[in-house]
């Protein structure tokens, strides 16, 4: 990936920074320039949020065909994460076996390497999910 | 705005077809199309070529000019347009070329898709068929295509209580009409046992679930229907269109089980051909993964939301069920070449309401239905194929 | 007062016992691992490293106060795998935890002692009034080469110190450092794995200067081993620790608290902070503390630390315990090992 495309999401990869529209509330991520509901209302006020780092699984996935770069963790789980904040999102969820992870299990973000550019390139850091454990 | 019709159909063999390349299938089915429409190639006013990726999958792009040129119709300096939208890129490309017609802009259109997907390897085909997901917010973190339409099929699964069992009957209904079509991919059939233990790709998704990779194109020309009698002894009129879109990201849709853009397109194509979902006698559907069937003939509404896997299973979607469902094979059987699909979708049903479709062929088909979508289904689109006699 | 307002460690959750390291190279791993007095190494998952680690380290020690991590004037990372060669790790984990822009920040290279160095960095600046915060991490994936000693305790894990003046929970009385140049231990640029003087790390390098620095720091201060409810050494393995301990007049129960090698392995510039936040995991009000921290090259970093009242209204159950990282593992074969590890060679695309 080009450098810039990552470097300018950084925000939203690292610490979950969406938008909320400061006409209707409602909480976006990834950020939106413009509210599917509020349409022109919206304009200039989709403010920055940071969204809560929790959820629960929507849907999972266990992939033994892998996306490029990703043939090293194969198998891993992929989700779609319902956030407490309303938007879903996708991820990958790890430090677990797949038989751990159900439809509507709790989730938290964690920080970890989405990719890399080959050997020499830029490392690419940002979310991905665990499951939420009772500590003891 | 006018009525439109159909008057040739043409496609090459799916497949891989190692020998040809891109230029050379995008001219075969445009060539048997012609020929098929009984027409003179001077007739045509413009061309549309629906593709996904010969930028990437070629490294050619300005394919509307390429595939005009090698037609033999560049000293005419005809109108050429290329149309994108992933998988969906042949059905958009009828749907624009289905605008031109009916407005009286143009009489005579052809319309083609085409995909060269072979001339990579696997690896480099399937990241093109990822970036027709989001890639910022999907395939970077790891999402492929299939694990997409996993996460949906997992969920359609918690929701309605769909099994994997029915997901492998599409796949073997699906093998079971591409081993009669001559054109298909795949000539083999399948049972369900052998769809349920071919090795997971991403679950529930399994080897057998999934369509392949192919190359291939198809095309059709298009007249205004008051012409259409001159050129050919059964028209097919294009009855209903509809086209919409969806958030291009699966996790933003309303309901991950629910193809809003396929509901939007096909209840404008069912208002605009005058008809009920009841009245279709077979149908086309982008069968990309068994999953997809599935929800789709739920969203098209031939079955009730939910029971698109029972009715499958029941057979309600083979040849004497409710409503047949891809006689052609569909992508599972027949083959993808993404670009493509869309418009073999309609050469099929066209064969069929002539009543040329031969061993294959549904009895009584006199309406047909075809969704073609790209990416997870943020964009959809629906004709309605009628035979009038 | 200088010292400690918060804290907070990482270890990733895999696991590799000696024994099955040692099978693979035909001797009995599990007596090996008995004479090093190491039960299990941690080993990082395949989208782990030093970065990783540090900002997991560093959120945890965020999540227990609520202070603006903007008000944090600077960031040291200490490591020897950082993942860059050159390009810090202390800048991601700045944006990580949103202590950008208005910060210094910098990685940090003393073998084990890197991260320490860190905590005297911030300690200096807190103290000058230059900073109101400084943040100093020590988080390694550190590597042995496949079939030497240092495979069986190389391991990977991180902590991170949040040094400033204000609710301080635990002060830093003094600190003290022994440094000398002695080549026991190092990587040469452009190396994957380090390389080592053998036996010669014991005495001249480890003891010379773990209890040189421990004994001058004692003195300083006045105090003898029996002042301290804790104490933690650096601890390249189970043993040496507890030997050093032991000639410095130290008991057992002293070091118990702080020696998680024998369950994690070594996790180099973590090791003596991840002892340090499993130390203070469970001191109360008043516990004295001695850390000694060891980098090979060679040098200690004696820190004299006593516990203040404000532990008893700081949130420690806001992030997991060291006890719930050493509880909360799974143990891997040496082939999914290899394949964490990055060791399996695949096919280029």
């Amino acid at each position: 990936m080009q450098i810039p495309r990552f470097w300018r999401q950084i925000p939203n990869r690292y610490n979950l920074i969406g938008v909320q529209c400061e006409n209707c509330k409602k909480v976006y991520f990834p950020p939106r320039i413009v509210c599917p509901d509020c349409h022109r209302l919206s304009i200039g006020k989709m403010k920055q949020y940071k969204l809560s780092d929790k959820g629960v699984v929507h849907s999972y996935t266990v992939i033994y065909e892998p996306a490029e770069g990703f043939e090293n963790q194969v198998p891993y789980i992929m989700a779609i994460i319902q956030l407490e904040d309303g938007p879903r999102i996708t991820a990958q969820i790890v430090d677990c076996n797949p038989e751990e992870v159900k439809i509507g299990s709790r989730v938290e973000m964690v920080f970890r390497r989405l990719g890399e550019d080959g050997k020499a390139g830029i490392i690419y850091y940002g979310y991905k999910f665990a499951l939420v454990k009772t500590q003891t | 705005m006018r009525d439109v019709a159909i008057i040739g159909i043409g496609m090459t063999k799916f497949g891989e077809l190692w020998e040809k390349s891109f230029r050379e299938i995008g001219i075969e089915a445009g060539l048997r199309a012609i020929e098929d429409a009984k027409i003179s190639g001077d007739l045509l006013d413009a061309l549309y070529v629906g593709n996904m990726s010969a930028g990437k999958l070629i490294e050619q792009e300005h394919v509307s000019s390429l595939i005009l040129d090698y037609s033999g119709y560049s000293s005419k300096h005809l109108p050429a347009v290329r149309v994108e939208a992933a998988s969906a890129s042949g059905g958009v490309a009828l749907y624009e070329a289905y605008l031109a017609v009916a407005s009286g802009m143009y009489d005579f259109v052809m319309v083609g898709g085409a995909e060269k997907m072979t001339d990579v390897g696997d690896a480099e085909a399937n990241r093109e068929l990822c970036s027709t997901a989001d890639n910022e917010w999907e395939s970077i973190f790891g999402a492929t295509y299939a694990s997409l339409f996993a996460m949906l099929a997992r969920r359609h699964m918690y929701e309605y209580g769909t099994t994997e069992e029915q997901m492998a009957h599409v796949a073997v209904k699906n093998h079971k009409f591409a081993s009669k079509n001559p054109v298909a991919h795949f000539k083999n059939t399948l049972t369900v046992e052998q769809v349920l233990t071919s090795s997971p790709v991403a679950t529930p998704i399994k080897t057998l679930d999934c369509a392949p990779v192919s190359d291939g194109a198809a095309a059709v020309v298009l007249c205004p229907w008051d012409h259409a009698r001159k050129f050919c002894d059964t028209p097919i009129k294009i009855a209903g269109v509809g086209l919409a879109t969806d958030t291009i990201a699966l996790h933003s849709r309303r309901d991950i089980c629910t193809m809003d853009a396929v509901v939007r397109a096909s209840s404008k194509a069912y208002h605009m051909a005058r008809i009920g979902p009841k009245e279709v006698n077979l149908a086309e559907v982008h069968d990309c993964y068994t999953i997809a069937e599935i929800v789709e003939i739920e969203d098209l509404r031939l079955v009730k939301k939910g029971e698109g896997g029972k009715a499958t299973a029941e057979g309600q979607t083979d040849i004497g069920g409710k409503v047949v469902v891809n006689p052609s094979g569909g992508l599972k059987g027949r083959g993808q070449p993404p670009g493509a699909v869309g418009i073999a979708q309609v050469v099929e049903i066209v064969q069929q309401l002539r009543g040329e479709a031969k061993e294959r062929q549904v009895p009584g088909a006199n309406v047909g239905i075809t969704l073609n979508i790209g990416g997870t289904g943020a964009t959809a689109f629906v004709s309605i194929l009628k035979r009038e006699n | 007062m200088v010292g400690i307002v918060s804290y907070g460690g990482y270890v990733p959750r895999y696991r590799i016992t000696p024994a099955e390291i040692g099978a693979v190279w035909g001797i009995d791993g599990k007596s090996y691992g008995e004479s090093l007095g190491v039960k299990a190494k941690s080993v990082p998952g395949a989208d782990e490293d030093t970065i990783t680690i540090a900002v997991a380290a560093a959120r945890n020690a965020l999540k227990r106060v609520s202070i603006n991590p903007k008000d944090i004037g600077a960031i040291y990372c200490g490591s020897e795998s950082h993942p860059y060669a050159v390009k810090p790790t202390a800048t991601v984990v700045a944006e990580a935890i949103g202590a950008t822009p208005d910060l210094t920040a910098a990685d940090y290279e003393f073998a084990c002692k890197a991260g320490t160095a860190g905590i005297q960095t911030c300690m200096g600046l807190v103290k000058s009034g230059m900073i109101k915060y400084g943040l100093a991490i020590g988080s390694d994936t550190s590597q042995g080469a496949p079939g030497d000693p240092l495979e069986y305790t190389a391991s990977a894990g991180g902590a991170a110190l949040l040094i400033g003046n204000e609710k301080v929970v635990a002060e830093i009385n003094r600190t003290y450092s022994f440094t000398t140049d002695t080549p026991d231990f190092w990587r040469r640029e452009g190396q994957m794995y380090p390389s080592h003087g053998g036996r010669f790390t014991g005495e001249p390098a480890y003891f010379r200067h773990v209890l040189t620095c421990a004994k001058k720091l004692m003195e300083m201060q006045g105090t003898k081993p029996e002042d301290y409810q804790y104490a933690i050494f650096h601890q390249p393995n189970g043993r040496f620790p507890r030997r050093a301990g032991k000639m410095l007049g130290f008991k057992d129960e002293q070091i118990n608290q702080g020696l998680l090698t024998p369950y994690i392995g070594n996790t180099y510039s973590g090791a003596v902070m991840l002892g340090l936040c499993s130390v203070l995991d469970v001191a109360k009000p008043g516990d004295r503390i001695l850390a000694v921290a060891f980098g090979s090259g060679a040098g200690s970093d004696g820190f004299d630390i006593t516990v203040t009242d404000e532990i008893q209204n700081f949130k420690r159950e806001n992030a997991p315990l060291i006890r719930h990282y050493i509880e909360n593992a799974v143990e891997v074969n040496y082939a999914i090992y290899t394949k964490l590890k990055h060791q399996i060679i695949l096919r280029e695309e």
